[in-house]
């Protein structure tokens, strides 16, 4: 069996590292950061902090060095899903690809490209210490079901759950995963750019009540999308919402790290997809509208800032 | 006409360097530094206008005298504090007040019976130090009566800021103008605070489903219900006006950004929040307003808890 993990930052090092560990899996990593792939093949893939392993496999930034792959993990921030599964494609001719992103509409890209496309939604975390070494600060679960254009058998999805969880990190086959997708995506699009915009923490923004007001307000929107479309949600997010600002108060989320960086955000697979996908449906998004405003022009200041 | 000048931001700067060159005119600042620097080298003007003006200043309101023209330009944040010190003073002085926003005469009412003026101004300009200032958008200044100001006394005061040199005009009912600002404010800078964009093509920009445009846009249609519910007629319509502003070529810097930038708390209380309360009264929600709301007031927390750690952006 082999496998290829598309994107080996932070979470797709973890899944790399773990399936690194069983014998029967063959493990490849495909990452443009030459000195994370040189320190990869130069000293294994080193994991620590909830738990501590090296997984030995072969990096590359080099699409051409990939061989025929039986699935493929696709874990690179959303706005690169297009071309690094395009560099990739070849390898999954009879292969499929699951992507474990953040978001909405990555497996609609994906499937640009591939025959076979698994769609999956993924809780443990981690960040990169340096190369080859990636902090392992969150365990979790991770839910993947077969995207349903592309008409995945569910037995291929439940063999890549299995090789998963039994390499340490728990997996969940089901027949329809936009449940777990969606619970996800609504928090993350009801917290993380309120957090982005104000440079709040988590925790902050929940104990202010006009902010609190406005993620609820994020989230209603989200959720009769969701109703509209026929998706079941999982869990409500108003608990995660809650649960989360309790345990992990003094959290920032990834974007509002990536604003701190000025690196591109994933606003446009958060909010920017529930207003399209409201707009398909007829459900109004008016302040998931504004947030994905918002957030775009926040980005376009980090260019305007060079003529001021 | 002597005239005194309450806060020497660039606004009040612009009006007491100008009001200087054809009247008395003393400045009431903050810091005493400010007043001395302010004696001693006067105030230049660069710019839209170049020329130097000699004038009185003095950070004691006790040791200001008795005026006929008392304008109040500090910012919404600092006004209580500014016009307390005034209580029991300026006897003959109408009092102009020209914060963003609404409620600045209401809080100058509660500290003496002085005839008040509404102003909106919507000149511009840089402090670049305590006694330079650059004159950076040379529009005008409105101005109406509050109460039962005399409509004579406003366009007295509107003859004596176009004999100095800056451009103004006075209107029987200010309220039509003060409204078409304070929804242009209460949109613009706090998209600009948010953002940290410049009032720049962006603003007008609908080109696109995340283009910023459509936001502005919706944020002056709630703006306008609430107006139009609490039975104002707007002189300018918020929308044209944004879309002129960003032809200008360069782009201003709303002074909520700029407060943002250096950590200072915003006036958004005096300006998304007064658009808000009026909402209210009305019976009008306004989703979006509110939203940019606690956004603002999130992200002034933020900076200042955390300016040490560094702000976002």
């Amino acid at each position: 069996m082999r496998v290829c993990v598309v994107g080996c930052g932070a979470v797709g090092s973890l899944f790399a590292a773990h399936l690194a560990q069983l014998e029967d899996v063959e493990v490849w990593a495909y990452d443009l950061q030459e000195d994370h792939v040189r320190a990869i093949n130069e000293h294994g893939l080193r994991l620590s902090g909830a738990g501590d392993l090296v997984g030995r496999l072969t990096a590359t930034s080099d699409p051409s060095e990939i061989p025929p792959c039986d699935f493929g993990i696709v874990a690179v921030k959303s706005m690169h899903t297009g071309s690094a599964v395009a560099a990739v494609a070849r390898s999954f001719d009879d292969g499929a690809v699951c992507s474990v992103q953040n978001g909405i509409g990555n497996e609609e890209i994906v499937a640009q490209h591939v025959r076979f496309v698994i769609r999956g939604t993924t809780f443990p975390a981690g960040h990169v210490i340096a190369p080859g070494h990636v902090g392992w600060d969150t365990k979790g679960d991770t839910w993947i079901g077969p995207f349903e254009p592309s008409g995945t058998p569910l037995e291929q999805v439940e063999q890549l759950a299995g090789l998963v969880t039994r390499s340490g990190m728990n997996t969940i086959a089901l027949p329809d995963a936009r449940g777990a997708q969606w619970t996800k995506a609504i928090f993350n699009a009801a917290t993380n750019p309120v957090g982005a915009l104000t440079g709040l923490a988590h925790g902050e923004i929940c104990d202010f009540e006009p902010t609190r007001r406005l993620v609820s307000g994020l989230a209603d929107e989200a959720k009769a999308v969701s109703t509209a479309l026929g998706i079941e949600l999982d869990h409500d997010p108003e608990e995660m919402i809650d649960h989360a600002a309790r345990v992990a108060h003094d959290h920032k989320a990834s974007m509002t790290q990536d604003v701190l960086a000025r690196r591109q955000t994933e606003i446009d697979f958060l909010n920017g997809a529930i207003v399209e996908r409201g707009e398909e449906v007829g459900v109004p998004t008016p302040l998931n509208r504004a947030i994905w405003a918002l957030v775009k022009a926040l980005e376009a200041s980090w260019d305007a800032t060079m003529l001021r | 006409m002597k005239v005194a000048i309450v806060g020497a931001g660039a606004i009040g700067s612009l009006y007491a360097a100008h009001l200087a060159r054809v009247t008395d005119v003393v400045v009431l600042t903050r810091r005493d530094e400010h007043a001395r620097s302010l004696r001693e080298e006067g105030l230049r003007v660069s710019g839209r206008h170049d020329f130097s003006a000699k004038l009185d200043a003095t950070a004691d309101a006790a040791a200001v005298d008795d005026v006929d023209l008392c304008i109040v330009a500090t910012k919404a944040t600092h006004l209580e504090q500014a016009v307390s010190a005034l209580e029991g003073r300026l006897p003959s002085a109408a009092v102009m007040t020209v914060q963003n926003g609404l409620g600045a005469e209401e809080i100058v009412r509660r500290h003496g019976k002085w005839p008040l003026i509404s102003a909106v101004t919507f000149m511009s300009g840089n402090r670049h130090g305590d006694a330079h200032v650059e004159y950076i958008l040379d529009t005008e200044t409105w101005l109406g009566p509050y109460e039962e100001t005399p409509f004579e006394t406003v366009a007295q005061v509107a003859d004596l800021i176009t004999a100095s040199g800056l451009k103004a005009q006075a209107f029987p009912d200010l309220r039509p103008a003060q409204w078409s600002k304070l929804i242009f404010n209460a949109t613009v800078n706090s998209v600009s605070a948010l953002t940290h964009l410049p009032h720049d093509p962006h603003f007008a920009d609908v080109d696109g489903p995340a283009a910023l445009g459509h936001l502005v846009h919706e944020l002056v249609e709630e703006g306008k219900r609430v107006a139009a519910a609490r039975g104002i007629a707007l002189h300018d319509d918020p929308w044209e006006m944004n879309v002129l502003a960003t032809k200008r070529g360069s782009a201003h810097v709303p002074s909520m950004l700029e407060d943002i930038e250096s950590g200072r708390p915003t006036e958004i209380d005096l300006i998304t929040g007064a658009l808000v309360r009026e909402a209210e009264r009305a019976g009008i929600v306004v989703p979006l307003h509110e939203a940019l709301y606690a956004l603002v007031k999130a992200k002034e927390a933020s900076n200042t808890v955390s300016l040490g750690r560094g702000g976002a952006g």
